[in-house]
C-alpha cells in the first residue's frame, strides 16, 4: 500500500511532524513503514511551457524545432517527441534543470539549431513507465487542463509529495484505503479525522426504473448497489485526480474509471462503471457461470469459466468476472454517455478461488479476498456518483438498485480491566483504556468495572478480547511493558540423553577430523535409494519445483557425495565431513513416513599432512574404520562391535562391510565404486551411513573403575603366515579363544604380503599381552598359555609361525 | 724409575690435552691408567724395589696417578661441554617451520547457532522438544488456528505429500504436538529443527531452512514475561549493550503478535548498511499464545497463557557472521564451513 503523504493531510492533520517522525510511529504503532519516497526525486527548475510554434527540423526529419512560453519569454527547443504540436502545454527542463539521478540540462546545439531545454516525458521525471497515461507513454506528456506557462511543472503535476510504503500484515486490510489509513493516524495521534461529505443533486429520474437487478448467488454476493448516471462527458480527468491516482500506484485512464479507482483507494470499496448502453438489456445478473461459459476480460484475455466461478452478466452473458476484472464488451469508452456504478460485496472466499484459478490478482481482488467494509458499500457508490456528477459532469439517477442480504451489524467485546492488564504483565487504568478506545472511534463505555465496546465492521481483525487487548497495548506503547521472566513451576530443563549423546557423536566427529556439512532432505528419484540401510518406499512431493527435489531421501551418503564433488572441483582436494540427519521411509500412502535419525561421513584425498617434509598419506578405509570404532568406544560400544565383509550397490566389492552393533546391522562403510567415483569426478572416496538412533539407543553399562594394575605384564609378539584369504578377525578369535584369562590384549601391528612370503600367503604379526591382576607372571605361565594359542593357530588356521 | 714417571706424567699430560674427542680422552685413560698400562706396569714393578724405597715409590706413583686422573677429569668436563655445544649447534631447527597440524572438524555454523541458542534456555530450564519434519496438515496448521481455506495455507507455498500430509513449514507443529501431549501441564519448551518452503533458493530464500521457537505455557504468564525473556536472549546473541524493542505484528497463532527489533550491533543505533540506517535490526516474531490454539490443545485460555516466539538461525548467523547470501549454508563449502572453526566464549 503507497500512501501519499499528501493525499493523507486531507483526511487528517499529522503536519506538526517530519514525514520520518510520522512514519516511525506509525511503525511502532503496528504497521511498517517500508520506506519513504519522494517524487521530487531531486528534481529543479522545470516548469510548465506552451508551445507556441512547433516546425519540423530542416535537417532531421524525428526532430521539430519549437518556440516554447516558459513564462513570459519564448525560448527555442528541439524536441524529438513525435507527439509534440503546436498549441501544447508541456513539461520544459530549463538549462539549469536537474532531472532525476542528477543530470543537468545545459544549452546546446542540434543539427545546427540551438536548443534551450528539453521537453520532458512523464517517464524523464522519474514517472514509472506503468503509471503514465497511455497517451503519453510513447512521447512527452501534455498537460489537459488549464495551466499558466512558467509554473512550476512538478507542483502542478504533485510531485512534491513523499510516499510511505506499507507493508502491511494480512490481518490489517482496514489500512487498504485511505480512510483506514486515517482512523489510524488519527487514532496514533490523538487527531480528529476528516470525512468526505457526499452531496450532488440527484436526477428526478430513478435509478430503479433503468435498471433491473437480480442477484442469483447471494452466498457469494451478498450485497448488490448499482448507480446510474447519465449525460457523463467521458475526458481525461483533472490533474489532481490523476496525480493521486500516479501516487498511488495506479494509470489514469479517463474520468470515469478513474474515480472508480480513486474511490477504491479512498474507501477500500473496488467499484466497476459499465457503459449502460453497451449493457443493452438494461440488466443486470449476478449468477455462477456455466461450466465452460466463455468471456473476454478487459485484458483482450479470453477466459473460460466454471460453474464456482461469479460473473456479473447481462441476464444473457458475463460482462465481467464478479471483483476480478471487468470485461472487454461493457468497458467504458470514449463515447459512453450512461454509466452504471457497480459497489458490491463479494464473499472473500469465491473472489480468492477465481482469482487464484484465473491467474488475475487486481486492486480489486486483494481487497475483496479480505472482506471489505459492509458499511461502506452503499457509501462508496455514492462518493463515486458524487464525483461522477462533479467531474464529469453526470446526471446522476435517484437512489440506487439495490440486492441486500448482507450482515452490517457491529460486534460487541466485553472486556475486564484485570483481563486486559494481566496479560500484559502491566497496570494501565481502566480509563486510559476507554481513552485509547476513543481515539481508534470504537464507541466503547464502561460498565460495572467492564469495557464494552462496539466494534466498527471496518476493523475486521478486531474479534476476541486479545484482540483488544493487543490494540490497547500498541497505542499505550509496546515500550512501557515491563521485562519480567515467567513464574512457572521451576523445572530443571536439559537435554534429553538422547539429545546429548547426539552432541557427544557430533563432538567427537569433529575431535577426529571431520566437520559438519547440512545438506537438503530433498534429492531425485535417481539418488533417493541409492547407500540405503533399508527397503522402503520413497515418499514424493504432490508439486515438486524440480525432478532434483522431488522426493525425501533415504541415505544422507548421495549429498555428501555431492558435497565432496563440489569441493574437489573447487581444488579442495581433501573432504571430511559428516552430517547427521532424519532419513524418510515410506509407510503406507495414508501416514507419515518413518524418520530414522543417520549419522553419515565422507571422506577423500589425504588423511596424514606433513606436507613440508613429505609425509602426506591418503585416506583408506582403515581411516575411516578406526573414526567409527572410535566413535563407538566413545559411547561404550566398542566390544560389541563387528565388521563383515560385504556387497553394497556402488561401493567397492573388496572394500565394504556391514557394520554390525551385536547382532543387529546398524550401517555400511566402505569405498565408492570407481566407476561411480569416475562418474562424480573423485579420487578415492570412502563413505560410511549408520542408523544413529539404533546407536544412540543401545543400553550401555554403567562406568565403572576397574583396579589400575599393580603387576607388570608381559608382551610376546608373534608373526603368522597364513592363507591370503583367511581375515585378520578369525586369527584374532582364536588367540583370544585359547589365551585363556591372562592373555589380556591383542592387537595387530604387521601386514605383509609379497617377497619372502610365498604366494597365496600372507603374514600378520600380533601383539599379545599377558596378565594376572593377583600376582606377577611367570615365565612358566606365560609359555603355557602362549604354546596353547600357538597350537590353536596351527591347528585351526592352518598358520605358520614365522622365523 | 723416579725419572720415568716424571717423563710418564709428561706424556699423558700431553696427550690428554691433545685428545680432541671424550672418546680419545677415554683412550688416553685406558691407555696410561688401565691395567695394562704404564702406571700399573710400574706398580707391579715395585716388587723389584729395595723394601725402603718401595714406600716413597708408592706414593710418588700414587700421587702422579691422582694428579693426572684430576687432570684427565678436568679435560674431560671440557670436551663434554665441546660436545654438547656441538650437538646443540647439529641439532638446531627452523622454529619459524610449520607445526604438525591437528586436524579438528567444527559444526556447520547453523548447528553452532542453534546450540548457543538451546544453552540459553536450557539454563533458564527449558527443554528441547523435537518432532517429525513431515507432518499432518493438522499440526502444521490447523491446530495452530490456521483452518483449511485460511489464505496463508496455500498448496503452492508449501511441499505437500497427499493432501493431508507435508513437510513442516516450520517448528510450530512441535508445540502443538507438545501441548497436546503434556495434557494441561505447564511447559517450557525450545523447538529447533529444518522446515520447508515452496521457495526458489536464491540470495535470502532456501526451500529448505532452519527454525528455532519457544514456548511457555502456564498460569499467568503475561506479555512483560515474554519482553523480558527476548531481552534475555539478544543479548546473548548479540552482546549486553543490546537494547530490543517490540512492534505490533500479526500471526496466526499469536495474539497479540509482537515482532522484535534489536539495536544495530554494527553501528549501536546511529544508522548504517546492516541496519537500513534504522538503527534497528528485525529478528524475531513473537507473541502470546493465541486463544483458540490453547482451546485446540486442551488448555483453558481464561485459566492458562503462553507465550511463543520463533527465529531464523539463518538470518542470526547471516547477521552475526556477516555473511551474504543463504545458499551458503547448504553448500558444504569447506572453505566457508571451515570458517567457523573457532570457540568464542
Amino acid at each position: 500500500m503507497l500512501v501519499s503523504t499528501n493525499w493523507l493531510s486531507d483526511y487528517v492533520d499529522w503536519n506538526e511532524l517530519s514525514i520520518e517522525e510520522l512514519a516511525e510511529k506509525i511503525t511502532r504503532a503496528g504497521i511498517e513503514v517500508d520506506g519513504i519516497i519522494d517524487r521530487s526525486l531531486g528534481m529543479d527548475n522545470i516548469v510548465i511551457g506552451h508551445v507556441v510554434d512547433c516546425v519540423k527540423h530542416p535537417e532531421a526529419d524525428k526532430l521539430s524545432i519549437c518556440q516554447v512560453d516558459v513564462g513570459g519569454e519564448l525560448s527555442q527547443i528541439i524536441c524529438g517527441a513525435p507527439n509534440i504540436a503546436k498549441g501544447q502545454n508541456v513539461i520544459v527542463a530549463r538549462p539549469g534543470a536537474v532531472l532525476p539521478g542528477g543530470m543537468e540540462i545545459k544549452k546546446a546545439e542540434l543539427r545546427g539549431e540551438p536548443s534551450n531545454g528539453m521537453i520532458c516525458s512523464l517517464q524523464e521525471l522519474g514517472v514509472e513507465s506503468k503509471l503514465v497515461p497511455k497517451a503519453y507513454t510513447e512521447g512527452i506528456y501534455v498537460f489537459s487542463n488549464e495551466v499558466r506557462a512558467g509554473d512550476s511543472a512538478l507542483t502542478q503535476l504533485g510531485l512534491y509529495d513523499r510516499i510511505m510504503e506499507f507493508d502491511l500484515t494480512p490481518n490489517r486490510s482496514d489500512a487498504l484505503s485511505m480512510i483506514g489509513v486515517a482512523y489510524e493516524v488519527a487514532a496514533i495521534l490523538s487527531k480528529d479525522i476528516k470525512l468526505p461529505e457526499i452531496s450532488y443533486e440527484a436526477s428526478s429520474e430513478k435509478a430503479q426504473d433503468a435498471l433491473k437487478l437480480t442477484v442469483e448467488a447471494p452466498e457469494d454476493n451478498p450485497m448488490y448497489v448499482a448507480k446510474v448516471v447519465k449525460n457523463v462527458k467521458v475526458a481525461e480527468s483533472p490533474q489532481w485526480l490523476q496525480n493521486t491516482l500516479m501516487s498511488s500506484g495506479i494509470r489514469p485512464h479517463n474520468n470515469i474509471v478513474d474515480i472508480t479507482n480513486f474511490v477504491l483507494l479512498e474507501y477500500g470499496q473496488p467499484l466497476h462503471a459499465f457503459d449502460y448502453d453497451r449493457l443493452e438489456t438494461k440488466e443486470i445478473v449476478v449468477r455462477r457461470a456455466r461450466q465452460g461459459e466463455k468471456m473476454v476480460t478487459l485484458d483482450q484475455a479470453e477466459r473460460t469459466l466454471n460453474d464456482q466461478q461469479l460473473v456479473i452478466t447481462n441476464g444473457q452473458e458475463p460482462v465481467a468476472l464478479a471483483g476480478v476484472m471487468g470485461g472487454a464488451n461493457s468497458e467504458v469508452h470514449a463515447g459512453t454517455t450512461t454509466v452504471v456504478i457497480e459497489s458490491a460485496y463479494f464473499a472473500p472466499s469465491s473472489v480468492r478461488q477465481t482469482s487464484k484459478e484465473v491467474g488475475l490478482r487486481s486492486d480489486a481482488s486483494t481487497r475483496f479476498e479480505k472482506g471489505v467494509d459492509p458499511n461502506r458499500v452503499a457509501e462508496a457508490a455514492e462518493r463515486a456518483a458524487q464525483l461522477m456528477s462533479e467531474l464529469a459532469g453526470g446526471e446522476v439517477l435517484e437512489g440506487s438498485v439495490v440486492f441486500d442480504e448482507l450482515d452490517k451489524t457491529w460486534e460487541r467485546i466485553i472486556l475486564s480491566p484485570d483481563y486486559v492488564n494481566n496479560r500484559l504483565g502491566m497496570k494501565i487504568p481502566m480509563d486510559e483504556m476507554k481513552t485509547i478506545m476513543d481515539r481508534l472511534q470504537i464507541p466503547t463505555e464502561a460498565i460495572s468495572g467492564q469495557l464494552v465496546m462496539d466494534i466498527p465492521t471496518r476493523r475486521q481483525d478486531l474479534k476476541i478480547k486479545e484482540d483488544m487487548i493487543e490494540e490497547i497495548a500498541r497505542l499505550h506503547g509496546y515500550d512501557e511493558i515491563p521485562a519480567t521472566l515467567p513464574v512457572v513451576e521451576s523445572t530443571p530443563g536439559g537435554l534429553t540423553p538422547y539429545q546429548a549423546k547426539r552432541r557427544i557423536v557430533r563432538g567427537y566427529l569433529e575431535a577426529a577430523g571431520l566437520s559438519q556439512a547440512l545438506t537438503y532432505s530433498l534429492t531425485s528419484p535417481k539418488d533417493a535409494q541409492a547407500f540405503a540401510l533399508e527397503t522402503a518406499p520413497v515418499t514424493e512431493l504432490l508439486m515438486p519445483m524440480s525432478e532434483d527435489r522431488s522426493v525425501l531421501r533415504q541415505s544422507i551418503i548421495p549429498h555428501l557425495l555431492d558435497a565432496a564433488t563440489y569441493n574437489v572441483a573447487r581444488r579442495n582436494e581433501t573432504v571430511a565431513l559428516y552430517e547427521t540427519g532424519s532419513v524418510f521411509l515410506g509407510i503406507e500412502e495414508d501416514d507419515l513416513p518413518k524418520e530414522v535419525e543417520h549419522v553419515s561421513a565422507v571422506l577423500t584425498g589425504k588423511w596424514v599432512d606433513h606436507a613440508w617434509q613429505g609425509e602426506a598419506k591418503k585416506v583408506d578405509f582403515f581411516v575411516m574404520k578406526g573414526i567409527v570404532e572410535g566413535l563407538f568406544e566413545q559411547l561404550g560400544l566398542l566390544e560389541r562391535v563387528q565388521f563383515t565383509k560385504a556387497t553394497v550397490d556402488l561401493l567397492h566389492p573388496g572394500r565394504t562391510a556391514t557394520v554390525w552393533l551385536d547382532d543387529q546391522s546398524v550401517g555400511i562403510i566402505g569405498q565408492v565404486h570407481p566407476t561411480e567415483q569416475k562418474q562424480r569426478d573423485l579420487q578415492e572416496t570412502y563413505v560410511v551411513e549408520m542408523n544413529l538412533q539404533m546407536i544412540m539407543q543401545a543400553a550401555t553399562e554403567e562406568l565403572l573403575y576397574e583396579a589400575v594394575p599393580r603387576y607388570p605384564s608381559i608382551s610376546r609378539d608373534i608373526a603368522l603366515v597364513v592363507n591370503s584369504d583367511t581375515s585378520a578377525a578369525t586369527l584374532e578369535t582364536i588367540i583370544h579363544q585359547a589365551g585363556g584369562k591372562l592373555l589380556k590384549q591383542v592387537q595387530l601391528f604387521d601386514l605383509y604380503e609379497g617377497k619372502n612370503v610365498e604366494e597365496g600367503t600372507k603374514s600378520l604379526a600380533f601383539s599379545l599381552k599377558y596378565f594376572d591382576p593377583e600376582r606377577t607372571l611367570t615365565d612358566e605361565d606365560v609359555v603355557n598359555a602362549h604354546s596353547k594359542v600357538l597350537d590353536a593357530l596351527t591347528v585351526q588356521a592352518n598358520a605358520q609361525l614365522r622365523s | 724409575m723416579k725419572e720415568q714417571l716424571h717423563e710418564l706424567k709428561e706424556q699423558v699430560v700431553l696427550k690428554i690435552k691433545e685428545s680432541t674427542t671424550v672418546k680419545e680422552l677415554n683412550d688416553v685413560r685406558v691407555a696410561y691408567l688401565g691395567k695394562k698400562g704404564p702406571i700399573t706396569d710400574l706398580l707391579k714393578g715395585m716388587g723389584k724395589l729395595p723394601a725402603e724405597e718401595r714406600p716413597k715409590m708408592g706414593a710418588l706413583v700414587n700421587e702422579i696417578r691422582e694428579s693426572v686422573t684430576a687432570i684427565l677429569e678436568e679435560r674431560k668436563d671440557i670436551l663434554e661441554q665441546q660436545a654438547i655445544q656441538e650437538q646443540l649447534e647439529k641439532e638446531s631447527i627452523d622454529v619459524t617451520l610449520p607445526g604438525r597440524p591437528v586436524e579438528l572438524g567444527n559444526h556447520h555454523p547453523l548447528t553452532r547457532v542453534v546450540e548457543e541458542i538451546e544453552d540459553f534456555f536450557i539454563s533458564m530450564g527449558y527443554e528441547i522438544a523435537e518432532g517429525p519434519e513431515v507432518e499432518k496438515d493438522y499440526y502444521n496448521f490447523e491446530a495452530l488456528n490456521l483452518p483449511k481455506g485460511h489464505p496463508a495455507r496455500d498448496m503452492q507455498d508449501s511441499f505437500y505429500i497427499t493432501e493431508d500430509i507435508l513437510l513442516r513449514t516450520h517448528t510450530s507443529p512441535v508445540q502443538a504436538r507438545t501441548m497436546e501431549a503434556k495434557d494441561g501441564a505447564p511447559i517450557k519448551i525450545i523447538c529447533p529443527g529444518k522446515v520447508y518452503r515452496r521457495d526458489s533458493d536464491d540470495a535470502t530464500h532456501s526451500h529448505q531452512f532452519t527454525q528455532i521457537e519457544g514456548l511457555v505455557v502456564g498460569e499467568d504468564i503475561c506479555m512483560s514475561d515474554l519482553k523480558g525473556t527476548l531481552d534475555l536472549l539478544a543479548k546473548k546473541l548479540f552482546g549486553a549493550e543490546r537494547e530490543i524493542r517490540l512492534r505490533p505484528s500479526f500471526f496466526p497463532f499469536t495474539e497479540p503478535s509482537v515482532e522484535m527489533d534489536i539495536s544495530c550491533f554494527k553501528c549501536g543505533g546511529s544508522g548504517c548498511n546492516v541496519c537500513k540506517k534504522t538503527g534497528w535490526i528485525e529478528i524475531l516474531g513473537a507473541g502470546m499464545v493465541h486463544p483458540n490454539v490453547l482451546t485446540m490443545a486442551g488448555y483453558n485460555p481464561e485459566e492458562v497463557t503462553g507465550f511463543a516466539f520463533g527465529m531464523g538461525p539463518e538470518r542470526i548467523a547471516m547477521l552475526k557472521y556477516g555473511v551474504e547470501d543463504i545458499r551458503h549454508f547448504y553448500t558444504n563449502d569447506i572453505r566457508f564451513i571451515s570458517q567457523f572453526n573457532r570457540s568464542e566464549a
